[in-house]
């Protein structure tokens, strides 16, 4: 009887928790890059993630066609000194989005396939914790662009 | 005795503080611009000589543009992010000061010359904006125009990087004015229009 009841009280705890898992959703936003300059390797991905769960989850990998690797890095400033620096899984906290922008966290993809170019869409899929993979097109916007479907020279 | 003390002792009080009150307000006046421009005096030395090359071939000294502003700005092409802002801003900067953009050179030094050669850096700096001329050189060369704008620039490697290794720099915007001398900055998150507004305020001085 004592068997049966732990069991049971397995099953109805995995279930509980995979319901759960499934509250926990994460929309996408925004997702944009810039042109690369002629002859770049590297491109930044911008977007902005929104935690729709009530428990925080992580963004734990990406991948996209249009480069070899992909990861999140972040932009930090000490001293006027600028380094970029993998983030490793990023947190995605729920309530506030998550902004990623020019000057802080992007994902960077490297070994490009080819140029980014204004206009293109690429596909990029990332893969969260709980939340699990997404797919998502980012719009490619001019080498001078600041934010998403901004013009060149406009601030943020 | 007394009595000449008497009659002259408040007239001269009052001078006195007269006085006192004066110098006190002359030098918090000039206290003030000696404190801002000690602020700018205690700051090592900005700029220096310096001998790179273009990305048409030809040679390029800190001489080379004096009589213009120049803004420069130390980066890499493999920057996917911080330098691409700042010559975005740089760009926009440009565009905002109209005719006025005629006084102002800007110049993007490359702190990783094995991978920033002539070609690449020309196709890149293009992008932003025809008039950003980019500057490489032989490692010895970059390192003596880093130095003499105290740029601190070093590999980070990273096993994801393209070749193994992405590089720290000192990513500020370095105003010179038309003589050479260093006289503002600005960092890769001014925006243009602000990087555009102090540059009109420079240019107003020297017209």
């Amino acid at each position: 009887m004592r068997k049966m009841f732990v069991l049971a009280a397995f099953f109805l705890l995995t279930g509980v928790s995979l319901a759960a898992a499934q509250t926990s959703g994460i929309e996408v936003q925004k997702a944009w890059a810039r042109a690369t300059p002629g002859g770049a390797k590297t491109a930044a991905v911008y977007l902005t993630l929104i935690n729709k769960g009530n428990a925080p989850d992580r963004l734990v990998s990406v991948s996209t066609p249009a480069a070899g690797m992909a990861d999140v890095h972040t932009t930090v400033t000490e001293n006027g000194v600028m380094k970029m620096r993998p983030t490793g899984p990023l947190e995605v906290k729920p309530g506030t989005p998550t902004v990623f922008k020019p000057g802080g966290y992007h994902i960077m993809l490297m070994d490009l396939k080819g140029p980014l170019v204004a206009g293109q869409k690429i596909a990029l899929s990332l893969t969260f914790e709980k939340a699990g993979k997404m797919d998502v097109t980012a719009t490619v916007e001019k080498a001078g662009a600041m934010g998403p479907g901004a013009m060149p020279g406009m601030k943020m | 005795m007394r009595s000449f003390r008497r009659l002259y002792a408040l007239p001269i009080v009052a001078a006195l503080c007269l006085l006192g009150v004066a110098f006190a307000a002359m030098w918090w006046r000039e206290g003030r611009e000696m404190l801002d421009s000690a602020s700018k005096v205690t700051m090592p030395a900005i700029g220096g000589p310096f001998t790179l090359t273009a990305t048409d071939g030809s040679k390029v000294t800190d001489q080379t543009y004096r009589g213009k502003i120049e803004l420069i700005y130390f980066g890499y092409t493999y920057c996917p992010d911080a330098c691409p802002t700042a010559l975005n801003e740089i760009a926009g900067a440009l565009a905002a000061l109209g005719p006025s953009a005629e006084r102002v050179q800007p110049l993007f030094i490359t702190i990783d010359p094995a991978r920033d050669t002539r070609k690449v850096l020309a196709d890149y700096v293009r992008a932003f904006d025809p008039r950003i001329v980019g500057l490489t050189g032989t490692p010895d060369e970059i390192a003596a125009a880093a130095n003499a704008y105290r740029v601190y620039y070093a590999p980070y490697k990273s096993a994801d990087a393209p070749d193994g290794y992405l590089m720290d720099h000192t990513s500020i915007v370095y105003v010179m004015n038309e003589q050479g001398r260093f006289v503002a900055s600005f960092t890769h998150e001014t925006t243009a229009d602000q990087m555009a507004e102090r540059l009109r305020k420079l240019i107003a001085k020297t017209s």
